[in-house]
């Protein structure tokens, strides 16, 4: 029959089902194949709060929310376009989520009584309730399909239901006119030599595909042209990911072993698996009993020359405190990581959160500050990653980066560098003897920094500790003025580091602009996308966006003061906005979501919109 | 670990800072054996690291004229596991006390024994808190009393060297701050042990919990009270060494040497993990009716695997493989495109 081809400039989808339903997988894919043929993506995975939700409840559906699009693209988009369901609980968790007049493709076998019961829908089944004017409900048995095309295979029904995810992905690829390719060769890569598998895979990737062909319910297919990005290589990478990456060339360029000590956490186990893959690089993943263990082992490992790396989130951050401080004391390079989350306490463990913000700044005891970075995106978590490293190497000091769950987890486009193109690190190791009093490890040079002498060198023997130390030897000091000393010191190197980065600009928008508009972290594409929206529509907003919060970039003060209104849109109760205030003296505007959400484009463009000169 | 030709004495191994303890302690004793075995031992001093956690005992790194972190409370043991994953090459010492390995850091002792790094523990047991002035501590007999417990500790002590067992250690001796020779033999033993060596060192706190071993150390009582292990000998003490142990199925009973025959004795292995387990029970008071001799020296040793090696081993054969890594492959990964 004759199908229609209607253009799209972007297109948001939703894939929602059970936890057990491939969901992450069916997204995953659908991204990495619609960034091969061009376009521009953002994924947004959200998990299920608890990984053991009865099936068919509302509290396992997992889900997973893309854009992509023939322009740039800067968030996972707002509302969905399209949103698939593979049972009645994925509806009711995420019809909210849908645009009106959306489009629905439900699995109807995930509607029936005892899924219905289970959602909460009770005996009426929402899909022939729902008005057509409000969404356009589409209606596929896929359980029944899926089995139908794997009559055949030999397979149980279990290992066949299992598959039905690729009957969606297929039946995406048609209406969004998009090659298998990428699919059947992950499907083959994935099992391998279990060639029953893969044939039953692909079978119903393709039943799918060709459903909607045959189908009559479906007139029109959607095309969404390649968008027009910069030259370059590209791959499609997750947060963590990247971070991972970042860590394995950071090591690699500096020449230092990676070692890398974590206990497991959610949402920052996966840079963990993903170094643990990396051996051949000489990288050493240490999983320890505990958070404090990890710490401790990464500054054992500093001492003895390694680029040491631990990483948590919020809950882990905080018993690893004592261990930061040591090593603020010491003097050694550490990076630590936190894919930060829902908190206080284990708080939401799978939803994002900027909470731990004056927790990186202040959690610890004592004068004790660190550098304090943050990651604005998904590959974004590369750079970063590798600027801590190279920061805390070349400054001999511990250093914190700060992701969260919505990047980590989330997934876009990368333009990913060549490794001669990085930057390189410089280390300040020394086997030389500083002073005619003998090795001095507290000497520092002209940015405050002192050596690092490693075990195994010849004649450098020195002891470091917890305790105050004196300016030159090391030695404990109780001294009074000594300490003082001591803690401006370790202050003003970190200050220093100001002179080594870059300025912050202005993401968008013009000094003259009516508010600025400062973000930090993942809050990133919500506002570069906002703020660029309203200048189309002639408003005069600027965007500018923090990496560096400790030391924050040199003119920040100046920028801040030259406008009259600068509004700070946080996923916490206004922390940044608290730093500012104290820092600067300005009265910068609070906006704050802690739903364990992201914000998206509307909340921050209305807010924008109050906070506008009428 | 390279042995130095040039012979170094035991004051080579000390620096010139005053050594801070209260006069009298039993640390003193344990700082100059220590000096006097690397020496011996002839180790090159920039191999050595000393690793403590909080407490008196672990002031010892600033004595010595090696590497040495004087580090957090407790944490010692992550520390010189991720020291020694970072340069296997090292010779780390790690200094604790009672409180440091078995109450703060009780976590991380046990999972540095079952991982078993080439690590040499020196636990200096002194059965109190000396740095925060003398609180009762984990090893604390029962009704101590102390600042933190004035009607007496209600706590029940650890046996410290059977935590070790359960934590499955491959080298675990005991040894006395009063017995310097002793204490020397069982450090150049431990030293010899590839894996982490457990040694406990009763040490007195003369300050804060003076005669604590008394019963084990008075030259008096000495005799009766302690029984001085030596692997394939065995097991005999007494003033007369007219006492010896013998096993009775799982039951050690003390026999007198007049009336029965040096052969039928409990002969010492230090390989037998049950006579060991055994053996580290004997933990009784000289005041208790089914009183045994508290035994000193090496009560099992073991080889094992060690976790730095294991390590090293997945990478190089990672490596054999894969190949060495490419960055620039990496950061492509298996679907790049260009535009
Ligand atoms: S308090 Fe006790 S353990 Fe500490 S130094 Fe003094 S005597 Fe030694």
């Amino acid at each position: 029959m004759n199908k229609t081809l209607e253009q799209k400039k972007e297109v948001t989808i939703l894939f929602a089902g059970d936890s057990g339903d491939g969901i992450q997988l069916t997204g995953n894919q659908f991204s990495d194949t619609t960034a091969l043929f061009g376009n521009d993506v953002r994924t947004f995975p959200d998990f299920p709060a608890e990984i053991r939700a009865p099936q068919g409840t509302v509290a396992g559906v997992s889900g997973f929310q893309l854009q992509f699009g023939s322009s740039d693209l800067y968030s996972p988009g707002d509302k969905a376009d399209v949103l698939v369901v593979m049972n009645s609980a994925a509806l009711k968790a995420n019809l909210h989520n849908l645009k009106s007049s959306g489009i629905v493709i439900a699995n109807s076998a995930g509607f029936d009584k005892k899924n219905l019961k289970l959602s909460g829908y009770g005996d009426e089944n929402p899909l022939h309730t729902i008005s057509e004017k409000e969404f356009r409900i589409h209606e596929i048995d896929i359980t029944k399909l899926t089995r139908t095309a794997l009559v055949d295979s030999g397979l149980g029904t279990k290992e066949v239901d299992r598959s039905k995810n690729m009957f969606v992905l297929g039946f995406l690829y048609w209406m969004y006119n998009r090659s298998l390719a990428t699919t059947e060769s992950f499907i083959k890569s994935k099992f391998k030599t279990k060639k029953h598998l893969i044939d039953a895979n692909i079978k119903v990737l393709k039943a799918g595909y060709h459903f909607g062909d045959t189908s009559e319910t479906f007139t029109s297919r959607y095309d969404v042209k390649p968008a027009d990005l910069p030259k370059g290589n590209y791959r499609s990478i997750m947060g963590n990911q990247a971070t991972a990456l970042g860590l394995v060339a950071a090591s690699q360029k500096s020449g230092l072993e990676l070692l890398y000590a974590s206990y497991p956490i959610t949402p920052a186990s996966d840079i963990l698996h993903e170094l643990a893959k990396h051996k051949n690089f000489g990288v050493k993943t240490f999983q320890a009993e505990d958070e404090i263990a990890a710490a401790c082992a990464a500054v054992g490992a500093s001492f003895a020359g390694n680029l040491a790396i631990t990483a948590s989130s919020g809950p882990g951050i905080a018993l690893k405190g004592e261990t930061i401080g040591l090593s603020v004391i010491l003097e050694l390079p550490l990076v630590i990581i936190n894919v930060q989350r829902g908190g206080p306490s284990t708080g939401l463990p799978t939803k994002t959160e900027q909470s731990d913000l004056l927790q990186a700044l202040y959690g610890r005891n004592g004068e004790a500050q660190t550098v304090v970075i943050a990651a604005k995106s998904p590959s974004d978590c590369f750079d970063k990653a590798y600027q801590a490293c190279k920061i805390a190497v070349e400054h001999m000091t511990p250093v914190m980066l700060l992701t969260d769950g919505y990047m980590a987890n989330g997934s876009e486009p990368w333009a990913f560098p060549k490794s001669a193109d990085l930057p390189e690190i410089i280390n300040h190791k020394t086997d030389k003897i500083n002073s005619d009093k003998g090795y001095l490890p507290y000497l520092r040079d002209e940015n405050l920094v002192r050596s690092w002498a490693v075990p195994g060198t010849k004649d450098l023997q020195h002891r470091v500790g917890g305790l105050e130390k004196d300016f030159l030897t090391g030695n404990v000091s109780y001294d009074p003025d000594n300490h003082e000393k001591m803690v401006k010191v370790r202050a003003a190197k970190i200050a220093k580091i100001s002179d080594f980065i870059a300025e912050i600009e202005l993401e968008a928008g013009t000094i003259d602009a009516d508010v600025l508009v400062l973000g930090w972290g993942s809050t990133f594409g919500a506002i570069k996308t906002a703020v660029k929206d309203l200048s189309e529509e002639g408003y005069k907003v600027a965007h500018a966006h923090l990496t560096f919060i400790n030391p924050m970039p040199r003119n920040l003060g100046a920028m801040l003061k030259s406008f009259k209104k600068v509004l700070i849109p946080e996923l916490n109760d206004a922390q940044m906005v608290h730093v500012i205030r104290s820092k600067y003296l300005i009265d910068a505007i609070p906006f704050n979501k802690i739903k364990g959400l992201p914000f998206s484009i509307e909340e921050i463009k209305a807010k924008i919109l109050e906070t506008l000169p009428s | 670990m390279t042995v130095n030709s040039n012979k170094l004495s035991a004051k080579d191994y000390a620096t010139d800072l005053d050594v801070r303890w209260c006069p009298g302690c039993g640390d003193y004793s344990i700082l100059k054996q220590v000096q006097t075995v690397l020496a011996d031992e002839g180790v090159v001093k920039e191999d050595v690291v000393f690793v403590s956690g909080i407490g008196c005992s672990s002031r010892f790194p600033y004595y010595m004229d090696t590497y040495g972190i004087h580090s957090i409370h407790g944490r010692a043991p992550a520390i010189v596991s991720g020291m020694k994953i970072a340069n296997p090459d090292l010779s780390i010492w790690m200094i604790t006390g009672d409180g440091d390995a078995l109450s703060i850091g009780g976590n991380h002792l046990i999972h540095l024994l079952r991982r078993n790094f080439d690590i040499n523990v020196l636990l200096f047991n002194n059965e109190i808190y000396g740095l925060t002035k003398g609180q009762y501590s984990p090893t604390s007999p029962k009704g101590k009393v102390t600042k933190s417990t004035p009607m007496g500790s209600i706590d029940h002590p650890f046996n410290p060297l059977a935590l070790c067992m359960g934590a499955d250690a491959t080298y675990i001796a005991r040894t006395m701050d009063r017995d310097p020779k002793h204490m020397r033999e069982i450090l150049n033993s431990a030293n010899g042990h590839k894996g982490t060596s457990m040694v406990e060192i009763y040490q007195n706190c003369n300050v804060f919990n003076d005669g604590a071993f008394e019963d084990f150390t008075d030259k008096k009582r000495k005799a009766e009270t302690t029984l001085y292990l030596e692997n394939g000998k065995p097991l005999v003490f007494g003033e007369n060494q007219n006492k010896g142990i013998k096993l009775d199925g799982f039951k050690p009973i003390v026999v007198d040497l007049d009336s029965t025959s040096v052969d039928e004795l409990w002969i010492h292995d230090e390989s037998d993990k049950i006579k060991a387990t055994i053996l580290i029970g004997f933990f009784s008071d000289p005041s208790d009716l089914d009183f045994l001799p508290r035994p000193f020296g090496v009560f099992y040793q073991k080889d094992r695997f060690i976790y730095e090696e294991a390590l090293i081993n997945q990478v190089a054969e990672v490596t054999k493989r894969k190949g060495k890594g490419d960055l620039d492959s990496l950061l492509a990964g298996s679907n790049a495109w260009t535009i």
